[in-house]
């Protein structure tokens, strides 16, 4: 007990008022004031950028969603068709049709602008063959009013989202200035106009030189089926992993080297897992190439260290305390990590599990090595097995792809095929918040 | 304050539940315990004393092979309950920590119901037949635990969400429903306040009846208050051992004697 023995000195003290601040004291407030300016400045950088993202990925993305539409309902008579079916260019014959329909119906509306045919086509291309098709699947239809819906070429597209304007358009053999105003007549007289895009949801690829009829459908389903390889092959692996590191193996340089080489195979660049995929899955293995199993199986190599690394974080968190009670009371260890210590990680679990697959969903790089990307899926897998098998793209792949077309109507799409992928990442995300917050229990 | 009254018991010599021969426990390099040799009665509370750091928890937690979940540490020597030789090979230390209970220095209920908490044990071990059987045996053990009156309206509320002391006593209760013959305690009493001190303590004088309880305790007037025979450990060494009111007033090593006047420690 020294210190009760210390006796004060002498030196008379300066008197202080707690009224005045000192030197030293306004020296640190104003640290403290100009680091929260700081830390508030950083936060409104990261709010400016996201905003920046968000309004430029939905300013250029939205019109994805719209398609310019030719919507035109006309007769066609028993004599019409008997008499197109009877020619030898049939298809030719219903062009004709569909452009004299299309021309009465303008000057029944008083408007008169001169166009041909060939105009026509570079609007709306040769529909003649789909309303062929129509009516001979139903013949019941003839002589009766029936609407048609077609889709119009890119470049009107391209009119009506603004992408293009009377200035920057070249006369070409796709559209020419005198096209715009028959374009012009048409909306006014509300044939031509912009309609929701359900195809660009629910279709498939298109060709190169077609971005109005390209859907992200099929790769939706690619990337559906690699989400459920990598699912049902990373969370037992993983999570079997982190449970055998973390509660049971002992604590040796062996067990130290694995540690750490799986926390550096997360650092490890996606695309050296694709050509590890493209060398054991596809050349070794023979899986076939493009495949949405493939693409799982690579992407489970790249999740399964975030999922480790997670799980075993989230198992290191439950207290000590819970096991040593299991012990206690006679639980064996298995008995005491699944009844006890498993419950209490699993929103971490979860919540990693979730954010890896979330990762895995937007990857691109591995893809891209085990031909997803440039892969033009026209069809939708038709059987169970086939959607793991049959040669897909993934929605990355198919953004990829799209963007690297020539046709600006595909720049637009991969925009577009961008703000669909956001929203199934902010799903997860969320699904994953929702997750944690229902498993969360206190100890 | 009566607390360090001594109190003058009656002490029945009862037949060796647990003996110890020249066990050692190794930290790694560290030796924590050396040559302990002691044998704690049937139906007696036994308390270990010592300052911070003297192996008393490390002995205890030997008895229930609960060092076994540490890598590092090696016991050697031999601890017999009942003749047996826990340390033996063919010994399953699931098996016998279901016959020596544990409870903790802090309260540590599942984060369950209470109900849950106290059923868990019984249900892995297979003591109930059916759902009235457990429903039973929880009733006796939380009404042993001395904490029956308080939740049985509320068995299906969260253990966690019960008082320190309450808390504690559902950790007894857990610990008596599966049964066990010795009942371990590493300082049970160090996180609670004064009054649930009591009633743990207690309620620990009550559990002598059926049990062999091992007490450890920093409070050397709980040591006095609770048990019969008392342990003095000191840097690893069992340094005396003896009847609680002999070890308190006549203590016959200078070192115990420096500890409970309180100049070591």
């Amino acid at each position: 007990m020294t210190d009760a023995s210390m006796t004060p000195t002498d030196a008379p003290k300066k008197k202080s008022s707690l009224m005045a601040q000192d030197a030293r004291t306004r020296k640190r407030n104003a640290a403290e004031t100009r680091f929260r300016m700081y830390g508030m400045a950083a936060i409104a950088v990261g709010l400016l950028f996201l905003v920046f993202l968000f309004t430029s990925i939905l300013r250029s993305g939205l019109p994805a969603f719209t398609q310019t539409v030719v919507d035109i309902e006309f007769t066609l008579t028993q004599e019409q068709f008997d008499t197109a079916e009877s020619k030898m260019l049939k298809t030719g014959e219903y062009q004709k049709i569909f452009v004299n329909a299309l021309s009465e119906q303008l000057d029944a509306r008083g408007l008169d602008v001169a166009f041909d045919a060939k105009a026509i086509q570079r609007i709306v291309g040769k529909p003649g063959g789909t309303i062929r098709s129509f009516f001979l699947e139903n013949p019941d239809r003839i002589g009766t009013p029936v609407s048609f819906e077609l889709a119009a070429s890119s470049r009107v597209d391209g009119y009506f989202n603004g992408r293009m304007t009377r200035d920057t358009l070249v006369d070409s053999r796709f559209l020419m200035a005198t096209d715009l105003d028959l374009v012009d007549a048409l909306e006014e007289a509300g044939i031509i106009g912009g309609a929701f895009n359900w195809n660009f949801i629910t279709g498939t690829d298109s060709g190169v030189d077609n971005p109005g009829g390209a859907g992200l459908g099929a790769s939706v389903i690619g990337s559906f089926f690699m989400m459920l390889v990598v699912l049902f092959l990373s969370l037992p692996i993983g999570v079997a992993a982190s449970i055998y590191l973390e509660e049971f193996a002992p604590k040796n340089r062996w067990t130290d080297l694995i540690e750490v080489n799986i926390s550096n195979l997360a650092a490890v660049p996606s695309i050296v897992f694709g050509i590890l995929g493209l060398a054991v899955f596809i050349q070794f293995a023979g899986f076939p190439q493009s495949a949405p199993l493939v693409g799982g199986l690579v992407l489970t190599l790249m999740t399964l260290p975030t999922i480790i690394i997670s799980t075993r974080a989230s198992l290191a968190a439950v207290p000590p305390s819970i096991r040593d009670a299991a012990l206690g009371v006679g639980a064996s260890k298995m008995q005491s990590v699944f009844h006890h210590v498993l419950p209490l990680a699993m929103p971490g679990i979860l919540t990693g599990t979730i954010i890896g697959l979330a990762q895995a969903l937007g990857e691109t790089a591995p893809l891209l090595l085990i031909g997803m990307v440039g892969f033009v899926a026209r069809e939708y897998p038709e059987t169970f097995v086939g959607g793991f098998t049959d040669a897909n793209s993934a929605m990355p792949a198919q953004i990829y792809t799209w963007a690297s077309r020539a046709d600006p109507g595909f720049y637009e799409k991969a925009w577009g095929g961008i703000i669909i992928l956001l929203l199934f990442l902010i799903t997860m995300n969320a699904i994953a918040v929702v997750l944690r917050r229902r498993f969360e229990r206190r100890w | 304050m009566n607390d360090m009254r001594i109190v003058e018991r009656k002490v029945d010599t009862n037949e060796v539940k647990i003996a110890a021969k020249d066990v050692q426990v190794f930290y790694g390099d560290n030796h924590a315990i050396k040559d302990v040799s002691v044998e704690i009665e049937d139906k007696t509370v036994t308390a270990f004393i010592g300052p911070s750091g003297c192996g008393k928890s490390t002995f205890l937690r030997c008895i229930n092979r609960m060092n076994d979940t540490i890598d590092v540490c090696r016991v050697k020597g031999d601890i017999l309950i009942d003749g047996e030789d826990i340390y033996d090979a063919k010994v399953d230390p699931v098996q016998l920590r279901a016959k020596v209970g544990m409870v903790f220095q802090k309260p540590n209920p599942f984060p369950k119901s209470i109900y849950d908490n106290v059923a868990y044990g019984p249900k892995i071990h297979g003591l109930a037949k059916n759902k009235a059987d457990l429903d039973d045996i929880v009733e006796n053990a939380l009404r042993r635990g001395a904490i029956w009156d308080e939740v049985k309206d509320r068995l299906h509320a969260p253990g966690t969400g019960l008082s320190g002391g309450q808390q504690q006593r559902l950790c007894i209760a857990r610990a008596v429903a599966t049964e066990p013959e010795v009942l371990l305690m590493d300082e049970p009493c160090s996180a609670l306040d004064p009054i649930a001190t009591a009633q743990v303590e207690e309620l620990i004088d009550e559990l002598r009846k059926s049990y062999s309880v091992v007490i450890v305790t920093h409070s050397m007037q709980q040591a006095a208050r609770v048990s019969q025979k008392t342990a003095f450990f000191h840097l690893g060494n069992l340094v005396e051992y003896g009847e609680t009111s002999n070890i308190f007033t006549n203590p016959v090593d200078p070192r115990t004697e420096s500890y409970i006047t309180g100049r070591i420690g």
